[in-house]
């Protein structure tokens, strides 16, 4: 189309320190006053992209117009009709909200009445007037988010390009964030929005899916989930476990995907295949099939080739965790405080032995100080963690035996080998000998790892580090598992396999505790409590707190509106 | 169209960058507490002046002669003098540190003496592991017998001995007192930390943090980005540069025989060098941790052992020395404690001076050409 805003024809971008393109071919175009959704998992090249069309990179091969322009040659010209918001924002934390407003108004020449004018409409729109003189450090993600989006949108820009805007910031605020957008397309601005949330996808006017540097999909994201239309499921009314009814399901040919949502278990067919029998997979007698609305996350799993099966080869190794009758995990009043900041206020929640508890919320609420003080990395200020019924204030390293924790973003060393770091790790927990050998060979053959044995975890791809991340937390067969945020940035079909993993050690006796702050990957969970500004504002079964946001005019929330139901009545009756 | 340097960018920029500095407590401690305190140290803590330096003496002739000799380096003030060991003893003593050095005094010191033609008398033994101690030493026991050569000359009414008509004077310093060098050499130091170590730093955190990235977005030029970096930190250096001469003149009772105006043109070559060179680190680098590194190696290491600040350059090695010609350091040291302690000597500003500002020339023409105004 020759009236697009931006052409991208055969664009191929290699970084000099690595061999595999981080864009491979990527051709499509992004039509003006409407929102486009770069679309896929870390690594998939969103960022790379965006940064061609600021013209902050430049592209090994291929080409790229930005309304009529070359982004290298003539970039002081198209800096002019852009605006860019980079990840984290690109706020400076130590000067305030007027400040970074102020400087971008500098840069960009805004300046007279037109600056004045320009800075109450931009501070009304997102509701920044009372903070002017807040520093930009001291701002909630939500505020950052806005601040950014601000500092963009001085001079006036054609396009805006948002890079991950949505990511770790709460529901709340991504929704304003979302309307906000919305009110610019109306004023004709184009929108590029980079995201790795699936649901967001789902929003946009046109998409680009992008996979491992190439592009999945591109075009109208109805057209995308229109290609698995009538061919999701929800099983409802199930009896017995659910977790081993989704293993048996997958292993019926006729099913390409299936996870667990709340009490029922989602089943996404193959194309032409019939429905499967829910007496064949022992489902119950009270057992219903029901069609569900089809999301474009079953049609990225599809554009890969399928989900991963339902087999994990770890819980088939492991031994089953008996003859626990008490609580595994307890948090009681436990509060932890940076200065006069409370990371975590009163925190209080109990685990049952072989459930998966799951913590959501958004980035900053707490779980990850809560995860530490579970695991005794971190004191409390006050209160009490147990693990198994052991003080970790007390008795820290003895607990520790007991738990396996798999830490945010990996924390595996980078320059040992892999090989290296399941020796390294088996040997922290005590493994020696034969037996070392034995479980590190073991693990090394149900992840799949002897390919990269000699390889270090920096270079492998993310998925793999997480297998890897996963074996090192659970060689020494813990009771109870910490997994922190083990899924972020991973494409859908790894993280299905992860859950597969969890899956299957929860069946066999080992209680899971996760954080996360994807709202649906929240249903996989046994129970889960949301955490919202260091405080627990709800906790129980992903379907007890959906029924309680469910209204008459929305009878079937998601596990967001949910979330977003509790945090305003939180606040209503603080308000009250 | 876009100006290479937009007037309105440029001072918003800075503008920025100085909010930065006063809010960053970090800053603040690097420009204005630490050279005080760097000062302080370097001024009473660190004195190169050896007062009563350990030797061994070892006495083989017993004639009055030797005896007397003994006795005066007994008597010296500066020497502490342990005897009674074998040379074999002392030599032991003097690798085990118990002695700077030691004076032998051999069978025929009285037979020697009595034909002034002949060799030196007299063994001296210093420790060269510590160069400046050696030097110290070796001066020392020189002092004492010159002293005592002349006085025995003039109980037995003799003219004095010819090599001891050589006197030394210390000009310039005249009391010696290696405070007084120690003190602007350090400023050295402290220039070197705020130009190179803090400007390394506060680029790599843009980067780190992705402010790097929004400026890189905005109609910023690259002129822009450089000046807004060199000129609040140039500001910096230069008010902690007076400060440091304010609290050494009249708190540490430094001399300075030299003009204001003179230090304040070789101090703004040398930050040139110093900025250019972090700026130039942290453009390359991109992170914080590594460039501190980098800045620490390549700026604060030679600025505090390559530039004769402390460590003499003479009584290093051939190649080391040939070395330090090619750090800035070395010339300021020169300028800057020529400055204070003998005034404006034009030869030694200028040669320095072209020096430094040649370096700067180069440094910040290098981060010039490395500076993109892209991500890589």
């Amino acid at each position: 189309m020759s009236d697009a805003l931006v052409t991208i024809e055969s664009v191929q971008k290699i970084f000099t320190d690595s061999k595999k393109p981080a864009l491979d071919g990527i051709s499509a175009t992004i039509q003006p006053g409407r929102i486009t959704g770069l679309v896929g998992p870390d690594g998939a090249g969103k960022t790379t992209l965006i940064r061609l069309m600021a013209g902050l990179l430049a592209p090994t091969s291929g080409k790229i117009r930005v309304d009529g322009l070359d982004p290298i040659h003539d970039a002081a010209k198209l800096r002019e009709s852009i605006g860019y918001m980079p990840q984290k924002f690109g706020l400076y934390e130590d000067l305030s909200v007027q400040e970074n407003l102020e400087l971008h108004a500098d840069l960009r020449n805004v300046v007279g009445e037109e600056r004045s004018a320009t800075f109450k409409r931009l501070l009304d729109f997102t509701d920044l007037a009372r903070f002017t003189s807040r520093l930009a450090g001291k701002l909630s993600g939500g505020m950052k988010q806005k601040l950014g989006l601000a500092c963009a949108l001085l001079g006036q820009p054609r396009l805006l390009l948002l890079d991950e805007p949505g990511v770790g910031v709460d529901p709340i605020s991504r929704r304003e964030l979302w309307k906000m957008v919305q009110e610019l397309i109306d004023q004709g601005i184009t929108v590029v929005w980079s995201t790795a949330y699936l649901d967001e996808a789902e929003l946009c006017r046109d998409v680009l899916l992008m996979n491992e540097g190439k592009l999945v999909f591109y075009g109208k994201p109805s057209d995308m989930t229109s290609r698995i239309r009538e061919r999701s499921f929800q099983i409802r009314q199930i009896s017995g476990s659910r977790r081993q009814l989704l293993a048996r399901v997958l292993r019926s040919h006729e099913v390409m995907d299936g996870v667990i949502q709340g009490h029922n278990v989602r089943l996404v067919l193959r194309a032409g295949a019939a429905h499967p029998n829910l007496h064949d997979i022992n489902a119950g007698n009270q057992a219903e099939l029901m069609p569900v609305a089809p999301r474009f996350e079953d049609a990225f799993i599809e554009a890969l080739g399928g989900g991963p099966g339902g087999e994990s080869a770890l819980a088939q190794r492991l031994r089953p965790v008996t003859g626990e009758t008490n609580t595994a995990v307890e948090a009681v009043d436990l509060t932890k405080k940076f200065g006069d900041f409370a990371a975590t206020d009163h925190v209080n929640f109990t685990v049952k032995h072989g459930e998966i508890f799951g913590l959501l919320g958004p980035n900053g609420a707490g779980k990850s100080t809560t995860f530490r003080m579970m695991c005794g990395l971190l004191t409390p200020t006050s209160g009490t963690a147990r693990v198994m019924g052991i003080d970790l204030k007390t008795s820290a390293s003895q607990a520790r035996q007991k738990l396996g924790y798999m830490a945010q973003k990996f924390s595996l060393y980078g320059s040992l080998t892999v090989k290296q770091n399941l020796k390294f790790f088996s040997g922290v927990y005590g493994l020696r000998g034969e037996q070392q050998k034995l479980v590190v060979n073991e693990m090394i053959e149900v992840f799949k790892l002897q390919p990269f044995l000699d390889t270090a975890p920096n270079t492998l791809a993310l998925g793999f580090k997480q297998r890897l991340a996963l074996a090192c937390a659970v060689m020494h067969e813990p009771r109870i598992l910490f997994l922190d945020e083990p899924t972020s940035g991973v494409d859908p079909i790894t993280r299905r396999e992860f859950w597969t993993h969890i899956n299957g050690v929860v069946e066999k006796g080992v209680t899971v505790m996760v954080t996360t702050h994807f709202m649906d990957e929240a249903e996989y969970c046994d129970r889960i409590a949301l955490v919202f500004r260091g405080r627990i504002i709800a906790a129980g079964t992903p379907d007890q707190l959906k029924d309680q946001a469910s209204t008459p005019q929305h009878p079937d929330p998601s596990m967001e509106d949910a979330f977003i139901a509790l945090v305003q009545a939180q606040s209503n009756e603080a308000g009250s | 169209m876009n100006k290479i340097v937009s007037f309105r960018r440029l001072r918003a920029l800075c503008r920025k960058e100085t909010l930065q500095i006063l809010r960053d407590p970090s800053s603040n401690i690097i420009a204005f507490v630490l050279p005080v305190v760097l000062l302080f140290i370097f001024g009473y803590g660190i004195n190169l002046d050896s007062t009563a330096l350990r030797i061994g003496l070892v006495l083989e002739d017993t004639s009055p002669e030797a005896r007397h000799f003994a006795d005066n380096l007994y008597g010296s003030p500066y020497l502490q003098v342990t005897a009674g060991l074998t040379l074999t003893e002392m030599e032991q003593a003097m690798t085990a540190g118990k002695v700077r050095g030691f004076v032998v005094i051999p069978v025929d010191f009285a037979e020697k003496l009595k034909r002034p033609a002949d060799t030196a008398p007299l063994l001296v033994i210093t420790d060269g592991a510590e160069p400046n101690t050696a030097n110290f030493v070796q001066n020392y026991v020189r002092g004492v017998w010159n002293g005592w050569l002349l006085q025995r000359a003039v109980e037995r009414g003799e003219a004095p001995p010819a090599d001891i008509a050589i006197e030394s004077r210390f000009w310039f310093n005249s009391s010696a007192e290696s405070r007084n060098y120690i003190i602007p050499g350090s400023i050295t130091i402290i220039m070197t930390v705020i130009g190179t170590l803090l400007t390394s730093l506060v680029v790599a955190r843009e980067w780190e943090r992705g402010t790097m990235e929004a400026l890189l977005a905005s109609p910023v030029t690259r002129a822009e980005l450089l000046l807004s970096k060199l000129l609040p930190y140039y500001v910096l250096g230069i008010s902690s540069l007076f400060l440091c001469v304010g609290v050494s003149v009249f708190i540490l009772n430094i001399p300075f025989r030299g003009s204001l105006l003179v230090l304040w043109a070789i101090g703004t070559l040398f930050l040139g060098c110093s900025l250019g060179l972090g700026l130039l680190i942290s453009t390359v680098l991109r992170n914080q941790f590594n460039a501190a590194q980098a800045a620490l190696n390549a700026a604060f290491l030679p600025a505090l052992m390559l530039s004769g600040f402390i460590y003499e350059i003479r009584s290093m090695p051939v190649l080391i020395q040939a070395f330090t010609y090619l750090i800035p350091a070395r010339y300021f040291v020169t300028a800057i404690q020529t400055i204070f302690q003998a005034g404006n000597v034009w030869t030694v500003i200028l040669r320095s001076g072209l020096f430094l500002l040649l370096a700067a020339v180069f440094f910040i023409g290098l981060t010039a050409l490395k500076t993109r105004r892209r991500l890589e």
